[in-house]
């Protein structure tokens, strides 16, 4: 499982940096929606993966087979916070597109 | 036995918030009573801040009491290394003066007619103080990234504030870019989580030295990843190619309190430098210093070059705030507390600076004949500004403009240059003084090459400012063409000759103020103290508790 999920944060990582390198604008945000997403599996993985663990400390259950709830915390934190800016951008690209009239990141075409 | 007033510490984040979500309720039609809650909000917060910095000021300093004078804030009163913590110690707190400083005089500026320019602008500005003071109080890396988000978000919406495709443009990069970072800050924290199991900067910086070698690798990657995301915002080399773009697009006043967030990324790295690779780390002591060394070096030269090519003020300012932080960088990269002690000096009189150029900015230019480029780009990008200034109900005009102006330009360029008599100079002398003497003055220690070059740029870089903003003056007031007076209202100038007056303050006050930075930089130096003061925060007791024998 930690081959699949470090081989899966990887390749989204590598198409997110490949977009948002790219010259246009829903390129660029793409690029970071799966970055983010990569970068969540990421903290994800921190905490060690188990699966079908509680993360609450109940009694009667041995501590060794809980999840360690504090990057599930993060997480969530951080999908709220990168879905927020996401959106912000989502406006500000939309803007740009209507005051320059063309979607690619500076503003302009490049001259061939 | 805790000398603070309990809930002191977390009213710098409480007040803008509350301020900021009030603010929403008002319809943009009673901009008055929205300018007036503002205004009185930011001068509540300024008496909060000063309150905030007697209280550290006040308590004796020797070895042990440093403990003392950090005032611990468990949120939820949760111990320290589970709940998070807002820790107001002598750095954090001057840096919240420092930014309630500013915070009057821009929002002052603003209600001449950047505020009507846009919608929620008050809300945006408040809420982006509240990020900037959460930053500067909070002692739990997570927290620390919700704060920055907080701060950065406000800082889109007021990036974009007054619209027009410039800002629109530079937008587009400042948010993408620190979108990134916020990931690499992300990736940065939870790889520091894994490897320590912690996430409290006390706790932190206490589990480092007993760290394995394996370990000790993650750790500085993380560390090293983190770091990015600081430096970004901080504006080093080569991370810095947004910057000048962004500030420069900024609408005045919001250029003005920008000022202080590239400090944020500063303060971040000072603290986390200080505390989590200072002294005490063992094996990773002094980890990243050399990157900040370097990177700061090249910043500086960066910055001073840019300094010499720009055209423009807005970038030259843009280039200025560049050349600051890469001799904030440098002095942190030497790691010496002295050096440091300096650069906070440095820090604030070149903020306060920095702040008040990117105000008078604007004014200088509404003179300018139309031809001039920046304004034929502004008036494009902005359309017909011009009718605001037709009402002109919130204040008088100003007398004797040319000379105000001309003054004000030629203090910010002193200032800049780091020249005698005003503050700037104070500050690099004692960066110079404390780097060329590195263990004390009368030592007679040989002095690295390094450092040579380290004063060689401080002085290089105050010299390319000194050309930059002198061509400037002479082509903007000297050499105008057209020689029409601006018109500028008292509010607007006002709190550009207060930001300089402040500068000027510190410039007469040096003593007690530079005191107060050798003594802060002294306890920066001292992890240990900030680690016990953490650690050891007390828990309120509810009345029920204390009743109990």
């Amino acid at each position: 499982m930690e081959l699949i999920l470090s081989i899966g944060i990887g390749v989204i990582t590598g198409s997110g940096i490949w977009l948002i390198l790219r010259p246009r604008t829903y390129q660029v945000i793409i690029g970071l929606s799966l970055l983010s997403y990569a970068v969540n599996l990421f903290i994800f993985g921190v905490g060690g993966i188990k699966s079908n663990a509680p993360p609450v400390l109940v009694d009667g259950v041995d501590i060794s087979t809980l999840t360690d709830p504090v990057p599930q915390a993060l997480v969530l934190t951080a999908i709220v916070i990168g879905f927020a800016t996401t959106a912000l951008f989502l406006v500000v690209l939309l803007a740009a597109r209507g005051l320059t009239g063309t979607d690619h990141v500076d503003g302009r075409e490049q001259s061939k | 036995m805790n000398s603070f007033p309990s809930h002191i510490v977390i009213a710098p984040i409480m007040l803008p918030l509350l301020t900021g979500a009030l603010l929403l309720f008002f319809d943009e039609r009673q901009r008055f009573a929205k300018a007036m809650i503002s205004l009185v909000s930011c001068c509540v917060l300024l008496l909060i801040t000063i309150t905030l910095f007697q209280q550290v000021n006040s308590t004796v300093n020797t070895e042990v009491a440093a403990v003392v004078s950090t005032g611990v804030y468990l949120l939820g009163n949760w111990p320290a290394p589970f709940g998070i913590v807002l820790v107001a110690d002598r750095l954090s707190a001057m840096m919240l003066l420092l930014t309630s400083l500013l915070a009057i005089p821009a929002l002052i500026y603003s209600l001449a007619k950047w505020h009507k320019s846009g919608a929620h602008f008050h809300s945006l500005f408040h809420l982006m103080l509240m990020g900037i003071n959460g930053a500067f109080l909070t002692g739990d890396l997570f927290n620390l990234f919700v704060f920055f988000e907080v701060m950065l978000a406000a800082s889109y919406g007021l990036l974009l504030h007054g619209s027009g495709q410039l800002r629109v443009k530079a937008g587009l990069h400042y948010i993408a870019i620190n979108l990134v970072s916020a990931l690499c800050f992300l990736i940065g924290v939870s790889m520091i989580y894994g490897v320590t199991g912690t996430l409290n900067m006390g706790d932190l910086a206490q589990r480092i030295p007993s760290l394995q070698p394996d370990q000790r690798m993650l750790l500085e990657t993380g560390a090293a990843v983190l770091g990015v995301a600081f430096l970004v915002k901080a504006g080093m080399w080569p991370l810095n190619f947004w910057l000048p773009s962004t500030y420069s697009a900024a609408s005045a006043p919001v250029g003005g309190i920008f000022a202080i967030m590239s400090k944020v990324g500063i303060y971040v790295i000072a603290r986390l430098s200080f505390l989590l690779f200072g002294s005490t780390a063992g094996e990773s002591a002094g980890f990243g210093h050399d990157a900040l060394l370097y990177g700061g070096i090249a910043t500086i030269v960066f910055g001073a070059i840019g300094v010499l090519a720009s055209q423009a003020l807005g970038r030259l300012a843009g280039f200025s705030v560049l050349v600051s932080s890469g001799t904030l960088l440098a002095a942190m990269g030497t790691g010496n507390a002295t050096v440091a002690a300096g650069a906070l000096f440095y820090l604030v009189s070149s903020t306060l600076t920095i702040s008040a150029f990117f105000m008078l900015i604007e004014l200088v230019e509404r003179g300018q004949d139309a031809g001039a480029n920046v304004l034929a780009v502004t008036m494009e990008a902005y359309g017909d500004a011009e009718d605001e200034e037709e009402d002109a109900e919130m204040g008088v005009t100003m007398p004797g403009t040319m000379a105000v102006l001309g003054t004000c330009f030629a203090a910010c360029g002193i200032l800049l240059a780091g020249l005698p008599p005003l503050s700037g100079f104070i500050a690099k002398f004692s960066i110079l003084s404390a780097i060329l003497n590195p263990s004390g003055l009368g030592a007679n220690d040989t002095i690295p090459a390094l450092s040579w070059w380290i004063v060689f740029l401080i002085v290089f870089s105050g010299f390319a400012a000194l050309i930059s903003m002198t061509r400037a003056g002479i082509r903007t007031f000297w050499a105008s063409i057209e020689g029409t007076v601006p018109r500028v209202l008292v509010i607007e100038i006002a709190p550009v000759m207060a930001l300089l007056g402040l500068t000027l303050l510190m410039t007469i006050q040096a003593g007690p103020v530079m005191r107060y930075m050798e003594e802060t930089a002294r306890i920066l130096d001292l992890p240990e103290s900030y680690i016990q003061g953490v650690i050891s925060a007390p828990r309120a007791t509810s009345p029920a508790e204390e009743a109990r024998p």
